[in-house]
């Protein structure tokens, strides 16, 4: 059996690949890596097809060895990556740099560690044949929510792989360090981020919804997570008929800023709950969301209406 | 694009219309209690969803029954005593009131697997917990509002408990994963 073996993780690794869209009627949520955009450039460089499973690593921190021969790639938050060529007497022995969201090469024993990134918050790292764990509802997704799919990854878990992709990958092996570079998803903490929204469709809750978000401005809340970004800061003010009253539980999607009475939004991301009783006073573009799913707490944030736009 | 309506009998009709026409470019169809989310791929637009519901005839549809499921239950909740007094009946009478009714699946959210189901009858119509509960067992019977329900893992929960079942409501290892699906009836008994 191919495999790789985790043997170090940092604080959140998980199995994830497209995920499982589709049974939101069943209350389950849509889940998949949360830059997307990320995994699927390391299944590429990997010569994966695109839904191959990959490992979502919260803040870096992976380290695996590869028990089998095998290409791995490291994309999503700029991180420093090291090699330990087999025979590797311990984990941290000597052992090369090698280059970010580029293909490489491991052969049986070898160790490759993965660092902290500096900017953004969540590495994708891909493996050639995929990681091929039991599917739950048709995806290897961890859904950190409901608890479907598999445990988050520990020590010592041994992760099946898939068949070795076919052997033509030169194709895919150019470095996508430049497509990612320029990807600006990793601004220095303190810039702010502005993601566009459609207004809807509960922005007649709120006193000139669109006024409202363009003069408010939040922070990053640290206890985000794949479920949802808190914010902190400006507080958004319901109309006077609607105040003190409840919405009935209507289906919410990834990237919908639900405001609780309190005020202060959370922005859904993909293992949001499927329905929700507090108003959503508009929707982040969805191509925004790897980019949201990238920033790190603390970064202001601000929300900008795109115009004459609404979300039916 | 999320469509208002007025009934719950409005909502499973919709739903089974835009399920029915099972357009490709309709990835989630998610009933809720007064609305309907239909959730298409990214940059495909919702006019073809538009122009269906503007044929449709709300009024005279009638969404196709699903599935009868029967749940047992072992009416042992620990707000048993509190539904009873706040209707003003004995426990025996709530046991007979909720195994009484015939319910329907309205919708899930929540969590996989957890069904609102409307048909409550009116007695049984009560508040949430001032608190709710940190920790709800799975399997609890509940009620709150005009819905009752059966919670699939143990979460918190401010809902009502009037008792518990063995049945498993969500296994995603099953061909159909979740026991309540939208438009499903549901009857519970008393587990022997």
């Amino acid at each position: 059996m191919r495999s790789v073996t985790v043997l170090r993780t940092g604080p959140q690794a998980l199995v994830q690949d497209r995920g499982r869209p589709g049974y939101a009627h069943l209350g389950v949520p849509p889940s998949g890596a949360l830059d997307l955009p990320a995994l699927e450039l390391a299944n590429r460089l990997v010569g994966n097809p695109p839904d191959a499973a990959g490992i979502e690593a919260l803040l870096g921190g992976v380290t695996l060895r590869a028990d089998t021969p095998c290409l791995v790639a490291v994309t999503g938050a700029p991180t420093r990556l090291r090699l330990a060529r087999c025979p590797v007497s311990s984990v941290d022995a000597t052992a090369e740099a090698v280059d970010f969201a580029t293909a490489i090469p491991l052969s049986a024993g070898d160790v490759l560690r993965m660092g902290t990134p500096s900017s953004g918050l969540r590495c994708y790292l891909a493996v050639s044949g995929g990681i091929a764990v039991r599917a739950e509802l048709g995806s290897r997704s961890t859904d950190v929510l409901s608890g479907i799919g598999p445990d988050p990854l520990t020590a010592g878990d041994v992760l099946p792989l898939g068949p070795p992709p076919p052997r033509d990958t030169q194709a895919y092996r150019a470095s996508g360090g430049d497509e990612n570079r320029d990807k600006p998803a990793y601004r220095a903490h303190g810039l702010t981020l502005e993601l566009p929204v459609l207004l809807g469709p509960r922005d007649g809750w709120f006193d000139d919804a669109a006024a409202q978000l363009a003069a408010a401005e939040w922070t990053v809340s640290p206890t985000g997570n794949r479920i949802g970004v808190w914010l902190t800061g400006t507080t958004l003010r319901r109309t006077a008929d609607v105040t003190g009253t409840e919405l009935p539980t209507e289906g919410v999607v990834a990237g919908a800023v639900q405001v609780p009475p309190a005020g202060e939004p959370v922005i859904f991301l993909s293992d949001h709950p499927t329905t929700g009783g507090y108003p959503v006073i508009a929707v982040v573009h969805h191509h925004a969301l790897p980019l949201l799913a990238q920033t790190r707490p603390g970064t202001p944030l601000r929300l900008r209406p795109t115009p004459h736009t609404r979300q039916p | 694009m999320l469509i208002e309506l007025d009934s719950a009998d409005e909502v499973a009709a919709v739903r089974a219309a835009v399920v029915a026409a099972a357009l490709p470019s309709v990835v989630d169809v998610v009933p809720a209690a007064r609305t309907v989310l239909v959730r298409c791929s990214p940059g495909t637009g919702v006019a073809t969803v538009t122009s269906l519901l503007a044929d449709l005839s709300v009024d005279a549809a009638t969404p196709p029954a699903g599935r009868t499921v029967t749940v047992p239950v072992t009416y042992d909740g620990p707000d048993l005593a509190l539904v009873a007094s706040t209707a003003g009946v004995t426990v025996d009478d709530v046991v007979a009131l909720h195994t009484g009714a015939e319910y329907t699946v309205a919708f899930c959210g929540f969590a996989p697997g957890f069904g609102y189901l409307t048909g409550l009858p009116d007695a049984l119509q009560q508040p949430r917990l001032d608190s709710p509960r940190q920790s709800v067992p799975a399997g609890a019977v509940a009620v709150a509002g005009q819905f009752a329900g059966v919670y699939p893992r143990s979460t918190p929960g401010g809902w009502r408990l009037l008792g518990r079942t063995s049945v498993v409501l969500f296994d995603a290892t099953r061909s159909s994963p979740a026991l309540f699906e939208p438009g499903d009836r549901v009857r519970f008994e008393v587990a022997q």
